[in-house]
């Protein structure tokens, strides 16, 4: 579950207070509002990389306004993916597991299972240079869900592929959503991947965040 | 001599009209006077450059130059050049990597300060800096550092002097660097459970590592060439604190000519690998 409470953020000039949004347990949240609205420094907040200048966080029932993000236990996939350029596709797989001291065994299980869940198999020992738009989105997926977490966080996540990645990647996320339970909150621009991924749509309206009623 | 028609203001707004619509009528003058005129005064000072190296390498026969090398008190220059040239490198990376980082990615009150701080050794004139280090070791806190590392006119001086110009060049280095590597894999990082120093050495480090050598490799040059801070506050005693600069200027003192100018095609030759080195490594990574 995916809790705002009252949160005040501040990005660069402007301001957004009041915010409030509650996406329940396992469900697949869509932020939608315009290119610069905030979207990104809300979803940063959320994450724990930009200061809730007022109000509650609440994750899975546990308050983390003012824990580190890497306390949080959230996926988080940025726009551009911001994929490790030093390191390979299995390395990406394993990180947050390595971090955690996680055995060499479990952390190859893994690696394995979410090669197999995202397709990419094949691209394993290839480094983020040489990688389509669509496989770093995926790798940048995976990256987010080795840890297990219980919250996923995804940014634009279809903002830059061309019209062919934008379905397969799509698709991707249906499945992902299927087969793992997590909660999710994707911040778009776009009416038609609300459309097709969402649970409950929300939009950021002047100031606040207004839930849209299908 | 033309002789002008009048027209009417009809005719006057067709004509510009014409002339507006038809790009065959626009005359553009000749684009061959503006490149001549770059490459005239470009090389101008490239051939200065040239002509100035190669006057050097006229003026000394291999015979010189073996010569000058075989001599005791350039070779100790040499060795001690290299060796405190090395050194300061590495001392210059150890405080210009922190601050790089620092100065990239952390805003703090007193920044623009603490930024403009970090230029003075660049634009000080390097006698100053020697004089100003000669009166800092005449402090009480100066003489109390004295008493566990001797610095004025001894070794460990000579590469405080480097240090302290070089270091500067360093930390400009490796600013550029961080910033344009993108915070956002850190941030990533932090959220996939690092801490801010286990995603500076896993993430960010990895990624600086041409910077890093780049750094370095200019460290290393600017101390090579240092003279003025060395003369001041480590003195010129032969055998003892000789840098290579120093053994230009004192076989310059004493008229043998041809023993500079090997030592000073020995200092060419170094920088032109820097040189080489550094636009390797300058060059952006895949």
């Amino acid at each position: 579950m995916i809790v705002l409470e009252n949160v005040t953020v501040r990005a660069g000039t402007f301001s957004l207070s009041g915010l409030s949004l509650e996406i329940p347990t396992g469900q697949y949240g869509v932020l939608m509002g315009r290119t610069a609205c905030g979207k990104t420094t809300i979803l940063e907040t959320i994450c724990g990389l930009k200061p809730a200048r007022t109000g509650r966080i609440i994750l899975d029932g546990r308050e983390v306004t003012r824990l580190k993000a890497a306390e949080r236990g959230i996926g988080y996939v940025p726009q551009d993916g911001a994929l490790f350029s030093t390191m390979t596709v299995r390395q990406h797989l394993a990180f947050a597991l390595v971090i955690r001291n996680t055995p060499g065994e479990s952390i190859r299980t893994r690696v394995a299972e979410l090669a197999k869940l995202l397709g990419i198999e094949r691209i394993l020992d290839r480094k983020p240079p040489g990688l389509s738009g669509g496989e770093q989105q995926r790798v940048a997926l995976g990256r987010a869900l080795a840890a297990r977490p219980s919250i996923l966080c995804l940014d634009e996540p279809l903002g830059c592929l061309d019209e062919d990645t934008h379905g397969e990647v799509c698709d991707l996320l249906k499945r992902v959503r299927r087969e793992v339970a997590v909660t999710t909150l994707h911040v778009t621009h776009s009416m038609s991947e609300a459309k097709k991924l969402a649970d409950c749509t929300f939009r950021i309206d002047g100031s606040q965040i207004r839930r849209v009623i299908e | 001599m033309t002789i002008s028609r009048p027209v009417n203001a009809e005719q006057a707004s067709t004509l510009a009209g014409e002339s507006r619509a038809g790009s065959g009528l626009h005359r553009v003058p000749s684009d061959v006077p503006f490149v001549v005129g770059l490459c005239v005064l470009g090389s101008v000072y490239v051939l200065l450059i040239g002509g100035m190296l190669l006057a050097d390498l006229s003026f000394t026969t291999p015979g010189n130059f073996l010569a000058a090398l075989r001599s005791e008190d350039i070779r100790y220059a040499i060795r001690l050049s290299l060796i405190s040239c090395s050194i300061t490198a590495l001392l210059s990376l150890w405080i210009a990597v922190p601050i790089g980082y620092l100065m990239s990615r952390y805003p703090f009150r007193g920044k623009a300060i603490f930024d403009a701080v970090l230029d003075i050794p660049i634009v000080l004139p390097p006698l100053v800096i020697g004089l100003s280090l000669l009166i800092l070791f005449r402090t009480p806190a100066g003489r109390f550092v004295e008493r566990f590392i001797p610095m004025t006119y001894a070794v460990p001086g000579i590469i405080l002097a480097q240090w302290m110009v070089a270091c500067a060049f360093a930390v400009r280095t490796m600013r550029t660097t961080f910033d344009q590597i993108s915070p956002r894999q850190e941030q990533v990082a932090l959220t996939l459970g690092c801490s801010q120093s286990q995603a500076f050495w896993q993430i960010v480090l990895p990624q600086a590592r041409r910077g890093i050598l780049a750094a370095g490799t200019l460290a290393w040059a600017r101390a090579l060439g240092e003279f003025g801070p060395i003369l001041i506050f480590s003195g010129a005693t032969r055998m003892r604190t000789e840098v290579m600069p120093t053994s230009v200027f004192l076989e310059l003192s004493v008229g043998n000519i041809e023993a500079a100018v090997a030592v000073s095609l020995l200092m060419v030759v170094a920088a032109v690998i820097v040189l080489l080195l550094v636009r390797a490594l300058g060059r952006p990574p895949l």
